[in-house]
């Protein structure tokens, strides 16, 4: 489905991403994790076509999209949601969608009733004709979802969309991302959530300083020494190993 | 739906039959200018109410047109009507040679504004230099009325010219809110990032919707010549016709439909009134236009139409008791 | 080739109107350094305080270099208020507004001074009106020769304003960092007040300066409103030092360009560079990266 060969991006003196590999396969979910500055978001805008890395590739279902047009990539198949969230303001929900099936429907009453069937299943149908102005940060949340989803993607790229929801609203994304990868949707997404990274996704990327420092099934990844390292500092791995022999006693 | 219909039907109707009923051709040309301020403010409106870019040089599609039509009468001896063809891609032109600098190069907002006003002042000292446009003297377009040569000896033929127009562009303007093309337009104009993530070619849509702009207002610029006989540079590229354009789209409501329209009835009138009761002194209806723009901005951002529609929808709530609670 | 009789007046008169331009853009620069507004009212803006100037002299028999410091204080209260009680209010804190707020006043101010004065061009009739200086190379008029150096004065105390002053701290905080500015206790508000005031009482100064050697009719405004963007976006935005660059700059652009191509032909020069700046390098000269 996707695969990157080498991406770096430097800004100034800094390598933001540096010679980054990875392959995401069809029908997967894929979690791209990583303190945060590591490199993320900026992997995701080359991908997507925000930026232009200064060297590698991105190739998406045989195609070469590196430096491509964004609107084009989108209509390939590729579409991404953004960190800080981004609604049409004065469009209602409802015609917030729809610009997102515009993509593959031409006639507005047809992507409008599409946008409504969307709607459902991120469960904002309440909210269909009210200003988007209106969504609290969870609805605005899942309308971002929404717009993506109504493109009929191939292939969703998510930035932190649970960022700044409650456990049951996350819980709820966890489902509805769930239902999106059933309904045959390939899905990458960067998240700082680790519970519903480790329900959700089948493989992990872990992204530090620019470079991957580690890839694998999420029980891996979480004991891997690198990645601990990297979240928690420097030697947190083997103070960590030391106080799990010498037994705090708290049964953990 | 139907409803709407039969309301539009009616409406023409009435319309058509103004200059049966109404024989003063003070009126008459009074209501002339209404549709026509209504048609331009219409043709801005596509760029600034529906793209949401801002020009403040709308004239220099306008004034384009208008030369390109009295100069083609006077050097060629060329029809209007033909001319108004040309008039037409003239304006076109305008607005993609403008449209494609400003927005290759990622200009939004003021900056955007500013550089339509600048283009537009080159313009005008262009035409305040150039022989072809008889520099500062303007233009006179010769006398020779009827039907054929877009010329009418009484007011209800420029009246029935201006009712075509303005129909045209409320056509454009309801086909815009009710495409894809449009449902883009406007994404754009809320956020240009998200909507090129979601599919939309942001720059082709915006160099559209000038290119549309410039056109209509090219045909203004014909209209404008056949019915005063003359053009020069500071009424072809001056910043009246900009400001007018832009004032009565905002005061009437931004990205709607009847907005511009309804902005240039309440425009013409306020400036008819402050003539006849107040002072007939140049300034004082534009100072009131200026008193109109700010209370506009601070209290009806969206324009009357805006506020009529708050207004109903409050009306509604009350009146439909506890509706959703939001 | 010109020679240097024709082209060192040229040059030399161009340095010194663009010392006053650069007067009046740095009100403007500093307008959107702070408030990050675009002030399309700052040309009617200067036409009013012209005006002022002019009838202070006209009724009062005040001279208009010493109506410096009345003039300033008056433009000042003017700004502020403007600021206070119309543009804030009505702009709802968005850019695209408070240009078309600055655009409503210009309207309403340009068109009650129609209504009130007439469109008659006035003019200054000064004892030492047409006073020469001698620099050798060329004869310069004295009002430009005095308009140079009260610009230049006048820059410096801006800058020591700015630059030393607590008042100047507080506004280059809000500048900097709005949000920062309001969390040590810095009145936001206030502060914009503050600076657009400021940025007009610059103005009032320029007036003083510029009546003696030019006109003023309702019209002037305009003139000046688009030489003085183009000198802040020659110098960038927000930029001090950018502005007074750019002022001497486009003061001897329009001289050259007068020389060479004629009155309205050279006008056509500051529109370009103004398009050309815009499009090829929008952050000017100086000026620094949003």
């Amino acid at each position: 489905m996707l695969r990157v060969s080498r991406l770096s991006k430097s800004f100034g003196g800094l390598r933001a991403v540096d010679d980054v590999s990875l392959e995401v396969a069809e029908g997967r979910i894929v979690a791209l994790i990583g303190p945060n500055g590591a490199g993320k978001t900026t992997l995701f805008a080359m991908i997507s076509g925000f930026l232009r890395p200064d060297a590698g590739t991105v190739v998406f279902r045989g195609t070469d999209i590196t430096g491509m047009a964004r609107h084009r990539i989108c209509e390939l198949g590729l579409v991404r949601t953004f960190q800080l969230v981004q609604p049409f303001v004065g469009l209602t929900v409802r015609e917030n969608i729809a610009i997102g099936a515009h993509v593959r429907l031409a006639r507005r009453r047809d992507a409008l009733a599409k946008a409504a069937e969307v709607a459902e299943r991120v469960r904002l149908t309440r909210q269909l004709d009210e200003p988007a102005a209106r969504l609290t940060v969870a609805g605005r949340k899942r309308l971002e979802l929404a717009r993506a989803l109504a493109t009929q993607p191939k292939l969703l790229l998510l930035d932190e969309v649970m960022a700044g929801l409650t456990p049951t609203e996350t819980e709820e994304v966890v489902q509805i991302i769930r239902a999106i990868r059933a309904s045959g949707v390939t899905v990458l997404l960067i998240e700082h959530v680790m519970q519903a990274v480790m329900r959700l996704s089948e493989h992990i990327c872990v992204l530090s300083d620019g470079r991957i420092i580690a890839e694998g099934r999420p029980a891996e990844i979480a004991a891997h020494p690198r990645v601990i390292e990297a979240y928690l500092g420097h030697g947190a791995a083997a103070r960590m190993v030391a106080s799990a022999t010498t037994g705090s006693g708290d049964g953990h | 739906m139907r409803r709407t219909v039969a309301v539009g039907v009616v409406a023409l109707g009435l319309a058509l039959a103004v200059p049966l009923v109404v024989r003063s051709g003070f009126w008459l040309h009074l209501l002339t200018l209404m549709l026509f301020f209504g048609y331009l403010g219409g043709s801005w409106n596509i760029l600034g109410g529906y793209a949401g870019q801002f020009s403040f040089g709308h004239a220099a599609f306008f004034g384009t047109g208008a030369y390109v039509t009295a100069i083609l009468q006077l050097n060629l001896g060329l029809n209007p009507w033909v001319a108004m063809l040309f008039a037409v891609t003239g304006g076109a032109l305008v607005g993609l040679v403008i449209g494609f600098l400003s927005f290759r190069y990622g200009l939004r907002g003021s900056y955007f504004a500013l550089i339509t006003l600048a283009f537009s002042e080159v313009l005008r000292v262009l035409a305040t230099t150039a022989k072809i446009t008889n520099g500062g003297q303007g233009l006179v377009v010769p006398l020779r009325a009827g039907l054929g040569n877009f010329q009418f000896p009484s007011k209800a033929g420029y009246y029935y010219v201006a009712l075509t127009l303005t129909v045209i562009s409320l056509a454009v303007a309801w086909g815009i809110e009710h495409s894809r093309f449009g449902a883009r337009l406007m994404a754009v104009r809320e956020n240009e990032e998200a909507a090129e993530a979601l599919g939309v070619n942001a720059f082709g849509h915006k160099l559209a919707a000038i290119t549309i702009a410039g056109m209509m207002a090219g045909a203004g610029g014909t209209f404008y010549v056949q019915m005063f006989y003359y053009i020069d540079p500071r009424i072809a590229y001056g910043p009246a016709i900009s400001v007018e354009s832009l004032l009565v789209s905002i005061i009437g409501g931004m990205g709607t439909v009847f907005g511009p329209f309804l902005g240039s009835v309440v425009l013409h009138l306020v400036g008819d009134l402050t003539r006849q009761g107040l002072t007939d002194a140049p300034g004082m209806s534009l100072v009131l236009y200026g008193v109109l723009l700010i209370l506009i901005l601070r209290y009806l951002p969206n324009g009357l139409i805006g506020g009529a529609r708050s207004l109903a929808a409050r009306v509604g709530l009350r009146a439909g008791g506890a509706a959703s609670a939001g | 080739m010109l020679e240097l009789t024709i082209l060192a007046p040229a040059l030399i008169n161009g340095a010194m109107t663009g010392a006053v331009y650069a007067l009046i853009a740095l009100g403007l620069t500093l307008v959107f350094g702070v408030l990050h507004i675009i002030n399309f009212a700052h040309g009617s803006l200067l036409m009013v305080a012209m005006y002022g100037v002019f009838f202070l002299n006209l009724y009062l028999g005040i001279d208009p270099y010493l109506a410096i410091p009345v003039m300033t204080a008056g433009m000042f209260a003017l700004g502020f208020g403007l600021q206070r009680s119309v543009i804030s209010k009505a702009s709802h804190g968005r850019d695209e507004m408070i240009l078309l707020v600055t655009l409503g006043i210009s309207l309403i101010i340009e068109n009650l001074s129609l209504y009130l004065w007439s469109a008659d061009t006035r003019n200054l009739q000064l004892s030492y009106g047409f006073a020469v200086v001698n620099l050798g190379v060329a004869l310069v008029s004295r009002t430009r020769v005095i308009a140079f150096i009260a610009a230049i004065v006048l820059c410096a105390m801006l800058w020591l304003l700015i630059g030393r002053t607590d008042l100047g701290k507080a506004i280059r905080a809000v500048a900097k960092e709005k949000q920062g500015a309001r969390v040590v206790g810095i009145d936001v508000d206030h502060i914009y007040a503050m600076s657009f005031g400021i940025g007009v009482a610059c103005l009032g100064a320029a007036a003083c300066l510029l009546l003696p050697i030019y006109y003023v009719n309702p019209q002037v405004g305009n003139v000046f409103v688009l030489v003085a963007f183009t000198i802040v976006v020659l110098g960038g935005m927000g930029s001090f030092v950018g502005a007074f660059v750019g002022g001497i700059i486009i003061g001897i652009a329009e001289s050259m360009g007068g020389l060479f191509l004629g009155e309205s032909l050279g006008q056509i020069g500051i529109f370009l560079i103004f398009i050309g700046i815009l499009l090829f390098r929008p952050t000017g000269l100086f000026g620094a990266r949003t």
